[in-house]
C-alpha cells in the first residue's frame, strides 16, 4: 500500500528515504540508517529502550510511524557524545557505573538528556519520576539516579 | 512486531480531515498514537487508512472561557503537567495528567484520544465523568456538542459517528467550595490502573452540595459510582458517610478477575481508594493545597 518519501534531520544531517507507512521509527533508524544504537527491548511501548528525541520530545520510537517524522528532527544516542567526547551524562553513566548490562542505556540517556534540558537542577525525585517510563532489568536505579546527578553538576559547573 | 499496511494521511486541517474521513470508510484518526500505534503492532487493529491529525495545530491549546476550559483535542498529557491554570484550578485534571502511562507516553498521548479510545482502563473517562464534561465532535454535517454522561457506549465504542473527529473536550470551571482528587492504584508506572477513583464535589459549609464520582477499570464501560453520588448529596462528609459511600460503590462496580486482582479484591480496593479520592476533594475543597 502506501510509500512515503520523507525527509528527517537526524543528528543534524538530513536525510531522504523512501518508506512504507506501517514502517515503525525504530525500525527505520535501525535498519533504513543503520543506527544501531536505540535498542529495542520490549516492542509493546513498556520499556523505553527505543527512546529517541523527536522534535523535542523524548519519545519511545516503537510507537511512532517513521512517516510521522516527515520533516521532522530526530535525536539518537549516536548524536550524545559531540567530538568523540563523551557527554556528562555518559561520563556519569561511567563514573557512577549506572549500567550493568547496558541494553537500556540509550533510552535512559536521552531520556535523562531531556529531563536535564527540561529541569537542570532537578530533585531526586523529580529524576527517578522522569525516568519511570524506562525500564532497567539489572535492578540498577540507585546507580542511574546518581549518574544523572552527576552530569547535572556537571553541566551547572559547566554554565 | 510490524502492523499491517495502510494507506496514511497527515492533512494540515481539520476540513480537510475530516473530507478524507468521509471519502475512506474505515479510518482511523491517529492522534498521540500510544494506544492505536500498540495495538497496531499487535493487530488488534487492521485500519486500511489512518488519518493522522498531529500536523493540525489548531487542536493544540489550554484556555478558559465561557465558563469552561477548553482542551483541544490534540493536546498531549504533559501540557497538562506543565499547565499553571491546570495546577490552579482543575486539581482532579492534573491529578488525573500525571498518573496516565508513564512520562514518555505522555509526552505524545493526547487526552482526546485518551477520551475516544474509550476504553474503561484509561483515566481519563472517569475523570471527565466526575467534571460533568463535555465532548465537542466535528463532522461533515458540522458541529455538536456531547455529554460525557451519553459519550461512553461499549467497550472501546463512543459516541461518535465514522465521520466525526472529538475536536474539543470542555471541563466546567470549578465553581467556589469545590475540589477534586484523582486516586489510582497501579502495581508499576505503565500500568493500568487496579482501580481508580475520580470525584469532583461542592460545599456547601460542611455539607455536600453536589458530587460526582468516576471509577476506572472496575467496569466493562467507564461509570459513575451512581449510588455513592446519592448517598452523599446533602449530607456532612462524615468518616460514616463516606464509608457508606465506599461500600456502596464497591457493590455497584463490575470489575473482573485478572493478573490485577481478584473480583472481591478489586471491588475492596475500590472502597477503599474512593473513601480516599473524597477526603482528598474535600480537604480541597475547604482550600487544602495539594
Amino acid at each position: 500500500m502506501s510509500e512515503h518519501e520523507i525527509t528527517v534531520k537526524v543528528n543534524g544531517e538530513s536525510v531522504t528515504r523512501r518508506v512504507e507507512s506501517r514502517t515503525l521509527l525504530v525500525h527505520f533508524i535501525r535498519e533504513h540508517l543503520e543506527l544501531t544504537g536505540t535498542h529495542i527491548g520490549c516492542d509493546t511501548t513498556s520499556c523505553g529502550a527505543c527512546t529517541v528525541v523527536l522534535n523535542g520530545r523524548p519519545t519511545k520510537s516503537c510507537t511512532v510511524f517513521a512517516v510521522q517524522a516527515d520533516q521532522g528532527t530526530l535525536e539518537t544516542i549516536e548524536s550524545v557524545a559531540a567530538g568523540g567526547k563523551l557527554h556528562p551524562l555518559q561520563e556519569g553513566f561511567w563514573e557512577k557505573h549506572g549500567l550493568q548490562c547496558g541494553y537500556c542505556t540509550p533510552g535512559m540517556i536521552m531520556t535523562a538528556k531531556s529531563l536535564l534540558e527540561r529541569r537542570p537542577r532537578p530533585t531526586e525525585t523529580e529524576i527517578r519520576e522522569g525516568i519511570s517510563g524506562n525500564i532497567c532489568r539489572c535492578t540498577g536505579y540507585n546507580k542511574i539516579v546518581e549518574a544523572i546527578q552527576y552530569a547535572a553538576e556537571k553541566l551547572q559547573e559547566a554554565r | 512486531m510490524i502492523p499491517a499496511q495502510f494507506d496514511y494521511h497527515a492533512p494540515k486541517s481539520l476540513d480537510e480531515a475530516i473530507a478524507l474521513l468521509a471519502k475512506n470508510a474505515g479510518a482511523k484518526v491517529l492522534a498521540g498514537g500510544q494506544s492505536l500505534i500498540p495495538a497496531m503492532r499487535f493487530r488488534l487493529a487492521t485500519p486500511e487508512v489512518l488519518v493522522d491529525i498531529n500536523g493540525i495545530q489548531q487542536l493544540e491549546y489550554i484556555r478558559e472561557q465561557n465558563g469552561y476550559l477548553a482542551i483541544g483535542a490534540l493536546t498531549r498529557e504533559t501540557e497538562l503537567e506543565e499547565s499553571g491554570l491546570v495546577a490552579e484550578r482543575y486539581p482532579l485534571l492534573l491529578d488525573t495528567a500525571r498518573v496516565v502511562a508513564d512520562p514518555l507516553v505522555r509526552q505524545r498521548a493526547t487526552v482526546g484520544g485518551n477520551l475516544a479510545h474509550a476504553d474503561p482502563a484509561n483515566d481519563h473517562p472517569a475523570t471527565m465523568l466526575a467534571y460533568g464534561a463535555q465532548v465537542v465532535a466535528r463532522g461533515p454535517k458540522g458541529e455538536r456538542v456531547i455529554g460525557i454522561d451519553d459519550f461512553f457506549t461499549g467497550l472501546f465504542e463512543n459516541a461518535l459517528d465514522a465521520g466525526e473527529i472529538l475536536t474539543e473536550v470542555r471541563v466546567p470551571s470549578p465553581k467556589p467550595n469545590s475540589g477534586g482528587a484523582y486516586i489510582k492504584l497501579e502495581r508499576k508506572v505503565g500500568d493500568y490502573a487496579t482501580t481508580a477513583v475520580a470525584v469532583q464535589l461542592q460545599l456547601d459549609g460542611d455539607v455536600c452540595a453536589a458530587i460526582r464520582i468516576g471509577l476506572t477499570n472496575v467496569s466493562p464501560t467507564p461509570m459513575r459510582a451512581s449510588a455513592a453520588e446519592s448517598s452523599l448529596i446533602g449530607k456532612r462528609l462524615s468518616a460514616e458517610n463516606v464509608a457508606e459511600a465506599g461500600r456502596l460503590a464497591a457493590a455497584a462496580c463490575e470489575p473482573s478477575s485478572d493478573l490485577r486482582g481478584s473480583e472481591a479484591y478489586k471491588r475492596d480496593v475500590t472502597r477503599v481508594v474512593l473513601k480516599r479520592a473524597v477526603e482528598l476533594a474535600y480537604s480541597r475543597a475547604k482550600g487544602a493545597k495539594s
